[in-house]
């Protein structure tokens, strides 16, 4: 007894902030890397990649990719694969389209309607794999040719468009400024500055409440700069952003999206029985853990982001086409896996998809600036997934 | 003097935030048995990775001489071309090969490029008669018990060129005639001039067959004692492991005994995937408030599959029988119906059943019972926090802190942290399946003590347990278990090993 509680005060009474890093690495890593790639980027583009303009379209470009990150999150910590993202993404895209423009159906309508679509796509798509046990990438590989092919026969081949105003708000529009002065837009450095609050007093309250219970092993000078850094990022971002037209709404959607599956997945029984189900299914079915419907529930909710990612991205071109969703599948895995989450199922954040996610976006966005071609994209994105991959074994070994 | 096979000298291993091992000195004469013993996660198992490279040349301090050289493994291999063979106490098996397979994988019995398959057979047939396992050298792995595979690593070790074996905890998992089988195995080495390294917590079968004993407490070498030079008592070997006297093994209990708990009747089980296997053969039992129940048997009676079928029917099909609760027809056809009904199991497989290893101390402990440090399905993490550090005390737990990964305990510790899974479901039966697997002495107190408390409290405790000096020591009454079928029942009075053994015979 007296020894654990030696070794506890050692380990307490020394919170180096090179020995915290060092411990960390995993944690911070890619979010130093995404850091590193836009300062890179930043550089070699002359300055372009920051300017309010790009960076509103970066945020435009890649929310759907990062909506379906945060799902596929859990499918992946679940211990599974959803294959099937872009496809139904695609389809959704069609969906809306032949409702809006073939059938003029209301957008208030048509938004829920395709929602609802997507979930109940996710829901069959998990029903075979947690109640029959298919594997996951056998299932979403087959949905991927089903919903590719129901695309086609949706569209006839065709493209279909344009969308109605306020079907393309979901991906154009951009939070009024309410306090009238539209450049700055006020409101969107508001909402920075809450938003940048919000984050500090979070991070602030469940530091008290750790050291309350003794067990805190962040250094208080590392935790001031990187809150410090965190809620300037936040703010300065909002800035260049309000010197353009303000916050669009997809960053909203993105942001209350983010905020609560970070908290699903942190803080409720369901986002902890994910977990422990991608970690052990057969320890987490001895638990009294309903394995089952957790899975079932995990590809639901992928349905669900996938089909609103696709009508964010059918609103941003403003056409539903054939093509739309082609291999988003890929950017989406590659995403969560930059990210830092596990094959294997068990590891991973909700933050770290998106940290991925956004590396993958400022790459796209960045390497065209560059005019860097279409092959060479894809070859480097190729390398920094392995990379990103090689670096999380690396630190997983020497950790032993 | 004799030859000195192996030398370590002032090993230093440290984990982050946990110094392991601290100096700490280790010499084992050619030719002997040398029994390593301490508390659970004293640095045993630490110190035979860092020995056979499972922890690299540089990641540990201090020098390891064998055969009289210096020598620096960087992986398992170096040390396995030396003869330096570990069977860990986490066994290492394909479950989807064959036993053939297992044995031979990466040691393959190759000609020209291809496997001899009939030579792999009969080499397994021969290798199995020696570590007293009957099986086909085709069965897969995964179809064996824990038991069964421990001795299938055993054999496993055989097939290498073998100079000195390191066995942790070979044992935990075996019926004590087969523990006898292996240690006879063990000095049948010995005459034949291999050393082994013996980690253990059964002091009896130190007594038997070590040659000398090294005690490891708190990653540090406190003694090493030759059993030849002086007589050594058990006694004396628990005092220098836990540093303090321990006068009983078993603590006193007066148990007393309220209404019947849980009644189980005509309970009948069919082999999962063999339909027309029956398991279980119409079982009754039943267990009072307040009452700890035993249940004796060999390895492959049956015993953790009656346990599975009546937690929430994870094992089996075609389930039949009647399980009564406090007097009510229960319904445990799942697991959370079974928890919710006041049933607790505690598997013998940790890992694998157990555990969710990747996580932390916190998140196992609550995994069962997650709704009640939950409010409108929102964790309360500082509940949950005190929660778990309160059964990492009341089981002492070793390691500093609740965010430790299970994966990096001990596997004493990793025990008790399943254990403090189910005691917080708070459960009324709690149905334990080889509870003290691989704990030392003085845990195992520790551990029997909150089985007594719980006894104490009202609820039936069903104790599942191979070490059948435990049951005998703990339970009330004593049912004996053999091939599916309750061949006898023994009150606490009357029960005793030679009991228990012929009514296993004659059945
Ligand atoms: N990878 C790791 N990371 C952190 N701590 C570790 C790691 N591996 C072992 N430890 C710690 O080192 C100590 C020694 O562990 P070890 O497994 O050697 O104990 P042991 O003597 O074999 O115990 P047992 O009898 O329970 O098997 C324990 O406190 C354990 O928590
Ligand atoms: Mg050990």
């Amino acid at each position: 007894m007296a020894t654990t509680k030696e070794t506890t005060s050692t380990v307490q009474s020394a919170p180096s902030v090179t020995h915290y890093l060092k411990t960390h690495v995993r944690d911070y890593g890619m979010l130093i890397a995404l850091v590193v790639i836009m300062g890179m980027f930043e550089f070699l583009t002359d300055g372009t990649l920051m300017r309010p303009v790009n960076l509103t379209n970066l945020f435009l470009q890649n929310s759907y990719i990062i909506i379906m990150a945060i799902g596929m999150l859990l499918v992946i910590v679940a211990g599974h694969i959803d294959l099937s993202v872009g496809s139904v993404a695609g389809f959704i895209g069609a969906l809306a389209a032949v409702m809006s423009v073939n059938y003029d159906l209301p957008t208030i309508l048509v938004v829920p309607v395709c929602l609802v679509v997507g979930l109940i796509i996710g829901g069959l798509q998990g029903y075979w794999i947690a109640y029959w046990k298919i594997p996951a990438f056998i299932v979403t590989l087959a949905g991927m040719l089903v919903f590719r092919g129901l695309t086609l026969a949706l569209l006839e081949g065709q493209s279909v468009g344009p969308f109605p105003k306020s079907f393309q708000l979901l991906s154009t529009g951009f939070i009024p400024d309410v306090f009238g002065v539209g450049r700055p837009n006020v409101t969107a450095l508001v909402l920075g500055v809450l938003a940048a609050s919000a984050i500090v007093f979070l991070a602030a309250r469940s530091r008290a409440q750790s050291l309350k219970y003794g067990i805190q092993d962040e250094p208080f000078s590392f935790f001031l700069v990187k809150n410090a850094l965190i809620a300037a990022a936040i703010i300065y971002l909002s800035y260049l952003l309000s010197t353009y037209r303000g916050l669009p709404n997809v960053l909203i959607t993105m942001a209350v999206l983010i905020a609560i599956y970070t908290f699903i997945t942190n803080s409720t029984t369901i986002g902890r029985r994910i977990y422990a189900l991608g970690g052990n299914v057969k320890a987490a079915k001895l638990s009294g853990i309903n394995t089952e419907r957790l899975t079932f529930l995990t590809f639901a909710n992928m349905g669900m982001l996938a089909a609103l990612a696709g009508l964010i991205f059918a609103a941003r071109l403003n056409t539903a086409t054939p093509k739309a969703g082609f291999a988003f599948e890929l950017d989406v895995i590659a995403a969560v896996f930059i990210g830092g989450a596990s094959m294997t199922g068990g590891v991973g954040k909700v933050i770290g998809a998106v940290i991925g996610a956004f590396i993958m976006g400022v790459m796209n966005n960045g390497m065209s600036i560059l005019g860097i071609g279409i092959d060479w994209q894809q070859v480097i994105k190729g390398l920094v997934l392995l990379a990103a991959v090689v670096f999380d074994v690396y630190n997983k070994q020497k950790a032993r | 003097m004799e030859n000195i096979i192996l030398e370590m000298r002032g090993i230093t291993k440290t984990f982050p935030g946990v110094k392991a091992l601290d100096s700490v000195n280790l010499k084992v004469r050619e030719g002997e048995i040398h029994a390593l013993v301490g508390e659970n996660g004293a640095g045993k198992s630490t110190l035979m990775k860092v020995l056979s490279g499972v922890y690299p040349f540089g990641s540990y301090d201090g020098d390891i001489l064998f055969n009289g050289e210096t020598v620096a493994f960087s992986g398992i291999t170096d040390s396995e071309e030396k003869g330096i063979i570990i069977i860990h106490q986490e066994l290492a098996l394909v479950p989807l090969l064959s036993i053939a397979e297992n044995l031979f994988l990466g040691n393959e019995n190759v000609e020209n490029g291809v496997i001899n398959w009939p030579k792999t057979y009969a080499r397994t047939q021969t290798l199995l008669e020696m570590v007293g396992l009957k099986e086909s050298p085709s069965t897969l792995l995964g179809q064996l018990g824990v038991g069964k595979q421990q001795l299938v690593e055993i054999a496993k070790a055989l097939a290498k060129d073998v100079k000195l074996l390191i066995l942790d905890e070979p044992t935990s998992a075996l019926q004590e005639n087969d523990s006898a089988k292996l240690l006879d195995l063990l000095l049948e080495f010995k005459a034949q001039g291999i050393s082994s390294i013996l980690i253990t917590h059964k002091l009896n079968e130190i007594s038997r067959v070590a040659d000398s004993i090294t005690v490891i407490r708190d990653g540090a070498s406190v003694s090493t004692l030759d059993c030849h030079a002086q007589s050594i008592s058990e006694e004396d070997i628990i005092r220098d492991m836990v540093g303090r006297d321990m006068a009983n093994r078993y603590p006193q209990r007066e148990s007393h005994l309220g209404k019947i708990l849980m009644e189980v009747s005509s309970w009948n089980v069919w082999h999962p995937e063999a339909l027309d296997r029956q398991m279980i053969h119409d079982i009754a039992f039943n267990v009072r408030a307040g009452e700890i129940v035993g249940i004796a048997g060999l390895m492959g009676s049956g015993r953790t599959e009656l346990a599975m079928s009546l937690f929430g029917q994870s094992y089996g099909k075609n389930i039949q029988g009647e399980v009564r609760l406090r007097g009510e027809s229960a319904d445990l056809s799942s697991v959370p119906k079974a928890i919710k009904s006041g049933l607790a199991y505690v598997t013998e497989d940790r890992k694998e059943l157990g555990l969710i290893l990747e996580e932390t101390i916190q998140i196992n402990t609550t995994l069962a019972n997650l709704d009640r440090v939950s409010s409108r399905g929102v964790i309360n993490e500082n509940i949950e926090r005190q929660v778990s550090e309160d059964y990492r005390q009341a089981l002492n737990i070793r390691t500093p802190s609740v965010f430790q990964k299970v994966m990096n305990l001990s596997g004493g510790n990793q025990q008790k942290v399943v254990l403090s899974k189910w005691l917080y479901s708070q459960p009324d039966v709690l149905i334990l399946d080889e509870p003290t697997r691989g704990i030392d002495v003085g845990a195992k107190f520790e551990i029997y003590n909150i089985i007594n408390q719980l006894a104490d409290d009202g609820k039936g405790v069903v104790m599942i347990s191979s070490e059948m000096p435990e049951l005998l020591g703990m339970c009330d009454r004593i049912y004996v278990m053999n091939e599916g079928r309750f061949v006898g029942e023994l009150d606490q009075a009357d029960a005793s090993q030679e009991k228990i053994m012929s009514m296993i015979v004659k059945a």
